[in-house]
């Protein structure tokens, strides 16, 4: 959907999606690295478990929803990666505990 | 890295790093006022100066001018003494001036002799059939992408609405490399001439060069639709395809991504959860908040600067925060005052920013259709609830956006309307013969932007909180 353009200078961050590494940008936020991956990041919603993808990228939609290091619901727009983080689709509601 | 705010009382404290808030921080400091601006992103410039100190775009001339205007900006604040903290989330500000703020997973507490929302604009929603499909973004969710990560559009893109940031945005993909096979452009044809009136001002405005020569650079490489009427995205758990209607012919095209933009609307939920009066602005189809001639709102204390004021841009938005900041001097340090500039200087700054907004905001009004959407169109995207579902509601009673919460849920989401909310009222409105200023808005609340139990419940407590809970 999206590629990143050949100027983007900026040195790599290995993260985890639902423990398969992906290649990020240091600087990429959580949503932008799963967009520009190809992996199916697609989530699905609490209240029906319809599929959706991010849509506004500055924090007002949540539908960025992801799990990142073990804590669910954390819009994925506004978390920057981290060398090593991990990240999981989340499906459905966040769990208790987590 | 999370950093709390380094004292518990500011002079000033500033709501938002975009063009208003950047510029307001700089002029309070500047003055002498201890200043704290707080803000959501990781790094500075709000939505129009998106990762303005951070783009990996470094050829100046694909982002355009206007963008580096941002770095400017941000070098007057940095040069000054004002106490920055990113990646942080206001979730509460009251009548007193006491603000809550989430910094990573903890609150911190803080009061402030002025405060000076700047938290901006969010795109209008575009509830159009199939808007919730995976690969249906906002234009300003490419741009996001386009400044702070070099992502562009690659596979079959279209975009579809209308808008200065429609070109701008459609501008920047193809410089960069990206991709658009389509624009379909749902400017009323009526529009053209109820903007007439008011050209003169735009002509004359740095708007109108700027923009036809975006057109032009557009229009050679993109197949521009105009006047289209109806607009749908459909596909089975992903954007497949993308409908519309132009001259009263149907044509239906193959889309992987489809951006949406129809302007862009004040974010108010801060605001009005402060207490702020809000009115509904009638040509920009919104709620604006009421405010005096330097921003000051119905709260003591409370001043608006920026697209939250009512749209105006970003040159506006920065004579906004500038006029905000002086009248936070005036009272708080008025000997300090004669440092910055006049506020009649200030006042004629203003007014050249503002020059040709009529024109564009009677030119770029949305058509109803797609404001205003019918049958099994999603209206609120957090709680899944059609046009359908919002009608049935009042036929049985519900009158207002706040009781159809009890009714649907709708705006009981994360978002907490900011997707839905217009569209809910101008939808009540339609059903039941009223305006939007009579049908109003959601009550909006503290914590405005979701935090956790756990944070909550660490937040500090006074023997008074406990006793006014505990029994007996």
């Amino acid at each position: 959907m999206f590629k990143r353009s050949e100027q983007d200078k900026r040195p790599p961050v290995q993260i985890f999606v639902d423990g398969i590494a992906v290649a990020a940008r240091q600087g990429d936020t959580v949503s932008a690295a799963l967009l520009a991956s190809g992996v199916d990041a697609r989530r699905s919603t609490a209240v029906s478990g319809a599929p959706r993808l991010p849509y506004c990228m500055m924090g007002v939609c949540f539908d960025c929803l992801v799990t990142i290091d073990g804590v669910g619901n954390r819009q994925g727009c506004l978390v920057p990666v981290a060398e090593g983080m991990q990240v999981e689709i989340q499906k459905g509601k966040r769990e208790i505990g987590r | 890295m999370s950093v709390a705010p380094r004292r518990e009382d500011y002079d000033v404290v500033v709501i938002g790093a975009g063009p208003a808030g950047l510029a307001a921080a700089a002029t309070a400091a500047e003055a002498g006022l201890a200043t704290l601006l707080l803000d959501e992103n990781a790094g500075p410039g709000g939505q129009v100066f998106r990762a303005i100190a951070s783009t990996p775009v470094t050829d100046r001339k694909q982002l355009g001018e206007d963008y580096w205007v941002g770095a400017d900006l941000v070098q007057s604040l940095r040069a000054g003494s004002t106490e920055v903290i990113h990646r942080a989330t206001v979730w509460s500000l009251d009548r007193n001036l006491d603000i809550a703020v989430s910094i990573g997973g903890a609150s911190a507490f803080i009061k402030a002799r002025r405060v000076i929302l700047a938290t901006g604009a969010l795109e209008r929603p575009f509830p159009i059939p199939g808007w919730t499909l995976p690969g249906v973004m906002t234009a300003g969710a490419a741009q996001t992408m386009l400044k702070s990560s070099a992502l562009v559009p690659d596979g079959r893109t279209v975009i579809a609405g209308q808008g200065p940031l429609l070109w701008l945005l459609a501008a920047q993909i193809l410089r960069l490399g990206g991709r658009i096979d389509r624009i379909l452009d749902t400017t009323e044809r009526g529009n053209y001439f109820a903007a007439l009136p008011h050209a003169f001002a735009f002509l004359t405005s740095p708007y109108f060069a700027k923009g036809l020569s975006m057109m032009r650079e557009v229009k050679a490489k993109v197949q521009v639709v105009s006047g289209v009427t109806e607009l749908a995205a459909a596909g089975d758990g992903q954007l497949a395809s993308v409908s519309y209607v132009a001259g009263g012919k149907r044509e239906t095209i193959a889309a992987d991504l489809l951006l949406l933009h129809q302007g862009v609307v004040p974010n108010v939920n801060l605001a009005m959860s402060a207490g702020v009066e809000h009115r509904w602005d009638d040509l920009q189809l919104c709620w604006s908040p009421v405010l005096d001639a330097s921003g000051t709102s119905s709260v003591a204390g409370i001043a608006i600067a920026g697209d939250g004021a009512g749209i105006g841009g970003a040159n506006a938005a920065v004579v906004r925060g500038r006029i905000a900041a002086r009248a936070a001097v005036e009272a708080l340090a008025p000997a300090s005052a004669a440092k910055l500039a006049s506020m009649a200087a200030l006042r004629s700054d203003l007014a050249k920013a503002e020059r040709g907004r009529i024109f564009l905001d009677t030119l770029f009004r949305p058509a109803a259709q797609f404001r205003i959407p019918s049958g099994d169109t999603i209206v609120c995207r957090c709680e899944e609830v059609t046009a359908k579902d919002v009608l049935d509601s009042v036929a049985i009673g519900a009158t207002g956006p706040n009781q159809l919460k009890a009714y649907r849920r709708t705006g009981m989401g994360p978002c907490q309307g900011r997707l839905c909310g217009l569209t809910i009222t101008e939808l009540m409105a339609q059903a039941r013969g009223k305006t939007p200023q009579e049908i109003g808005y959601y009550r909006l609340r503290a914590p405005v932007k979701p935090i956790t139990l756990a944070e909550l419940a660490a937040v500090p407590k006074s023997e008074a909180d406990v006793k006014a809970v505990v029994r007996g």
